[in-house]
């Protein structure tokens, strides 16, 4: 299973970015394996716009699940739209891995 | 006389654009035959001191795409020329997100399937009819919620106006952004109104960068003095903006704005100053 945690850094110990259009980072992770890359999000810096560019950024990835502080409208459609489930952190979410451990617990809630 | 638009601005909200636009207005009407816009398109409030009369009302809308399906390939060229990222390839289909679509027609433009057609969204209302004294008055009202003021603002500065029209006054909307510079362009002058603190005079210097890199001729005025506020004298001196009408911070007016009353109203003095500030901006437009 492919999920996408929104990062502050490009790397797992670093903290999680609450937003999801203007992240700084995704972390692309391979749940099973744990194997991961950083990506810069290219919507960072749009004027406007910068969920749909970060969620389309997302689906080309073929990713199956996302986890973020929030998902705004026009995010959350295109993402719900490609089938990507997308889950919140929870309030004892810090770092990149504690999310990914929580999200495998299934502790996280899903945002709808 | 050849007709003269002028907008009134300020950058900063709550200075007196509107109390400045509307007595500006009721004066000329008197010899002039005077067109209102009210371009304040989120909150447009010169009707609550000129009470119009609308006789007309036409949405206010953008052209946003329709993807026929049929023809789609889901090459993605449109979702790639879309520098709003109004659209989305999102599975088997292209999103649409209509509140971020600027009307561009690139997607229509670009696609080589010719699947695009463009479809009208109403983002807002068009009104026009006549103020007291028989003025031409109009005004646009943005949807709430609709994001977009700027095609509202062209739209409503494109609606008819009476042929024999000799004034324009244009009431902006506040601050220094896109709907301000949608209001200024085409206008031979415009009025900046400004108050006397450090808010007031950060505005106007933006309002100044804007109207120079127009180039629009511009004079100040400044509402709710009280004493000389150097910093705005020697801004206005230095930049070679003409203070053209103070007045006073006085309780009597404000409680006739919050009245309803313009300020003509509260003071009939004012008549003939705002009459000889359009002399002073005929010629200054002209130069």
């Amino acid at each position: 299973m492919k999920i996408v945690i929104t990062a502050t850094k490009p790397q797992t110990d670093g903290l999680v970015d609450p937003r999801f259009g203007r992240a700084q980072y995704f972390i692309l992770m391979e749940a099973e394996t744990q194997q991961w890359e950083a990506l810069e999000n290219p919507a960072i810096a749009q004027s406007g716009g910068a969920g749909v560019a970060a969620a389309q950024f997302i689906i080309d990835k073929h990713v199956d699940a996302v986890v973020s502080g929030d998902f705004g409208p026009n995010a959350s459609r295109a993402l719900g739209g490609a089938d990507i489930k997308m889950f919140l952190f929870s309030p004892e979410v810090d770092t990149v891995q504690s999310a990914v451990d929580l999200f495998k617990q299934d502790k996280l809630q899903q945002f709808k | 006389m050849k007709p003269i638009q002028i907008a009134v601005a300020s950058g900063k909200g709550g200075t007196g654009k509107t109390t400045i636009a509307t007595s500006l207005a009721l004066s000329l009407a008197e010899k002039y035959h005077v067109a209102y816009l009210d371009c304040d398109v989120e909150a447009p409030n010169g009707h609550l001191f000129l009470h119009p009369e609308f006789n007309t009302s036409t949405e206010a809308v953008i052209r946003i795409p329709r993807i026929d399906k049929n023809r789609c390939t889901l090459c993605g060229k449109c979702v790639e020329v879309c520098q709003f990222h109004a659209l989305a390839k999102v599975g088997k289909t292209i999103m649409v997100f209509p509140q971020l679509c600027h009307g561009c027609g690139s997607c229509t433009w670009n696609c080589p399937e010719h699947a695009i057609e463009e479809i009208p969204n109403p983002i807002g209302v068009l009104e026009s009819g006549k103020a007291r004294q028989d003025f031409h008055y109009a005004h646009g009202t943005l949807t709430i919620s609709e994001p977009m003021a700027t095609p509202i603002i062209r739209q409503l500065k494109r609606l008819e106006i009476p042929p024999q029209t000799a004034i324009s006054i244009l009431d902006a909307p506040p601050g220094a952004s896109c709907s301000v510079v949608e209001t200024l362009r085409g206008s031979d002058f415009a009025l900046l109104v400004t108050e006397p603190t450090p808010f007031g005079l950060h505005d106007l210097g933006q309002m100044q960068g804007i109207v120079e890199e127009m180039r629009i001729p511009a004079g100040v005025i400044i509402n709710r003095e009280n004493g000389d506020y150097l910093p705005l004298l020697e801004y206005c001196t230095k930049h070679h903006l003409p203070v053209m009408l103070r007045v006073p911070f006085e309780r009597r007016i404000a409680e006739g704005v919050a009245r309803g009353q313009t300020l003509v109203e509260i003071y009939p003095e004012y008549r003939q100053c705002f009459l000889d500030l359009f002399d002073s901006i005929a010629v200054l437009a002209n130069q």
